[in-house]
């Protein structure tokens, strides 16, 4: 349990790391629209490029990038062998009678896998190289216009950052509870999945409590330091769109358009 | 009978890295019926040391046996966990039952006794740590006093009647009336039922009162393993590794500054009273 880290989030130090959170999100929100804007596969090659030029200039490893897509790996599985069976086509490569294997609908297979490895990618380079307080924080500016609708983004917020900064801490305490029933005899790894999920009532009970305990003393421990909400509260790490942040838009919108060209001219 | 460790080490690893051990070659027994107590700077490793003995940490190098049965054995730890009771820091976190019965009952059920005998059990142990089962049994945990609570949960290892009982800090954030209940607690287990206690803490002084045995972890070696009166003579020895000696032996080292003969190797509060007494009469 201890090796999970939280979130993926590799520090550095590089132009994508510097860049204001708000800028990223923006980014792969572009890049969503690119990657869903594909009609042929040839063409995943311009969200492709795109998604090269910013692994690059992140500096983060290759590795990372195929781990988060790991869990998706079944997914992408299903999705190849459904898209084989399902998708018509003239270009017969081989016939089993009940079952025909055509070149369209290789292409087609193909062709979503791809596009879905280059989303779950681009998302996780966005993780990769955001801390997720800065991330949260480039949520809350983001939503703030909507608090004219009375749209809770900085309450939103603060919940985002104090679970996130709560897993740790509720990881060490699950450890040590299970720890502690272990020694009472308690067994956790034998028995179908009804008794092991009754045998999980002495550690998800203490868990609760713990964390009813902790959200009380927090919230205190906010108050007695004059915590009032989200109205006229200044930041530490103040977000400043700068220059780059700029450069970065327009170079991700010109890819945008290059997508929006090639659509209009084929 | 006793627990035997023999070149044990450990390291903790992060990340698929092993970290540098936090446990170095620890060599040493501990006999039946002592009472242990052990000390050691923050970080010397007490904690990852107390898990070793009932097998909650892999023995990675090294072996310890509890009375003859090797914890290597994946089919021995369970068997251990009967013999070695393990009472962590702050306790009453694990409370779990619905009542406090239930909760002491938690240990003897997970050993497969029959109803009759859990019962008993419970019954004894609330007794043992002075929790009058007529008037706690039927309560929830979770109303009782923090004091009550920790004893409460003393009492869900102890009604597993261990023949070890190993503490890390039981006394860590009662009042002084509290801590001499734990004591007095743990001092009426060794006389009753000749059970070993090997506890951790950071009280010099209740270590020097009562332990028979201390054992100095420094950088997760063993520094000192001999009786608290061997142990506490070492005073620059053990302010040199953040450590300090109890407030009897203090006291001594400052009476031998100024010239007053006496032996520097008094740490029970008894003792000195004892030297003291003498000393009058030899007035």
């Amino acid at each position: 349990m201890r090796d999970i880290t939280l979130g993926q989030f590799v520090a550095g130090n590089s132009v994508i790391h510097r860049l204001d959170p708000r800028t990223k999100i923006g980014m792969m929100i572009l890049y969503i629209a690119m990657t869903f804007l594909v009609k042929k596969i040839w063409f995943l090659s311009i969200p492709f490029a795109y998604l090269i030029i910013e692994l690059i200039l992140s500096g983060i490893s290759l590795r990372y990038i195929l781990n988060s897509l790991k869990p998706v790996r079944f997914l992408l599985i299903l999705m190849f062998i459904l898209n084989l069976f399902f998708t018509k086509g003239e270009d017969v490569w081989l016939d089993l009678g009940f079952w025909k294997l055509t070149g369209e609908a290789f292409l087609q297979s193909c062709f979503l896998t791809l596009r879905i490895i280059l989303l779950v990618a681009g998302a996780s380079m966005l993780t990769l190289t955001t801390s997720p307080i800065a991330l949260t924080d480039g949520l809350e500016k983001l939503l703030s216009p909507l608090k004219v609708f009375h749209f809770p983004a900085h309450e939103l917020a603060m919940m985002m950052t104090i679970a996130l900064r709560f897993v740790p801490t509720l990881m060490d305490e699950s450890d040590k509870i299970r720890n502690a029933q272990m020694s009472r005899g308690a067994d956790f790894e034998s028995g179908n999945i009804f008794k092991r999920g009754k045998s999980m009532i002495p550690i998800l009970i203490p868990l609760f409590v713990s964390s009813f305990r902790k959200a009380d003393e927090l919230a205190i421990a906010m108050e007695s330091r004059c915590y009032h909400g989200g109205e006229g509260r200044t930041r530490m790490h103040q977000l400043k769109f700068r220059l780059i942040d700029l450069y970065a838009i327009l170079i991700t919108l010109a890819f945008l358009a290059a997508m929006i060209v090639t659509l209009i001219l084929l | 009978m006793s627990i035997e460790i023999n070149h044990l080490t450990f390291a903790y690893t992060q990340g698929g890295k092993k970290l540098e051990p936090t446990l170095n070659d620890l060599t040493f027994t501990i006999e039946e019926g002592h009472f242990l107590g052990i000390i050691g700077h923050t970080g010397s490793g007490k904690s990852t040391f107390i898990k070793h003995l009932n097998g909650l940490l892999p023995c990675e190098k090294g072996t310890v046996k509890v009375d003859g049965l090797d914890l290597s054995e994946k089919s021995e730890r369970k068997k251990v966990r009967a013999l070695v009771g393990v009472v962590f820091q702050y306790p009453e976190y694990q409370l779990f039952a619905e009542t406090v019965a239930e909760d002491v009952a938690f240990g003897p059920k997970n050993m497969k006794l029959d109803e009759e005998e859990i019962n008993a059990r419970v019954t004894e142990a609330m007794h043992l740590v002075g929790l009058d089962p007529d008037r706690f049994s039927s309560r929830s945990p979770f109303d009782l006093s923090g004091g009550e609570r920790r004893r409460a949960a003393i009492a869900g290892v102890l009604s597993m009647r261990p023949k070890y009982l190993v503490l890390d800090e039981p006394m860590a954030g009662l009042d002084p009336l509290g801590r001499r209940e734990i004591l007095a607690l743990l001092e009426k287990l060794r006389a009753e039922s000749g059970c070993t206690i090997i506890m951790i803490s950071h009280s010099m002084d209740d270590i020097a009162n009562h332990a028979t045995q201390v054992l100095v972890l420094e950088k997760g070696a063993v520094c000192m393993y001999d009786t608290p009166e061997n142990v506490f003579s070492h005073a620059e020895e053990l302010q040199s590794i953040g450590l300090s000696v109890p407030n009897v032996t203090q006291i001594c080292i400052e009476l031998n500054k100024r010239g007053v003969a006496i032996p520097s190797s008094i740490c029970k509060e008894d003792a000195f009273i004892e030297w003291f007494r003498e000393e009058k009469a030899h007035a």
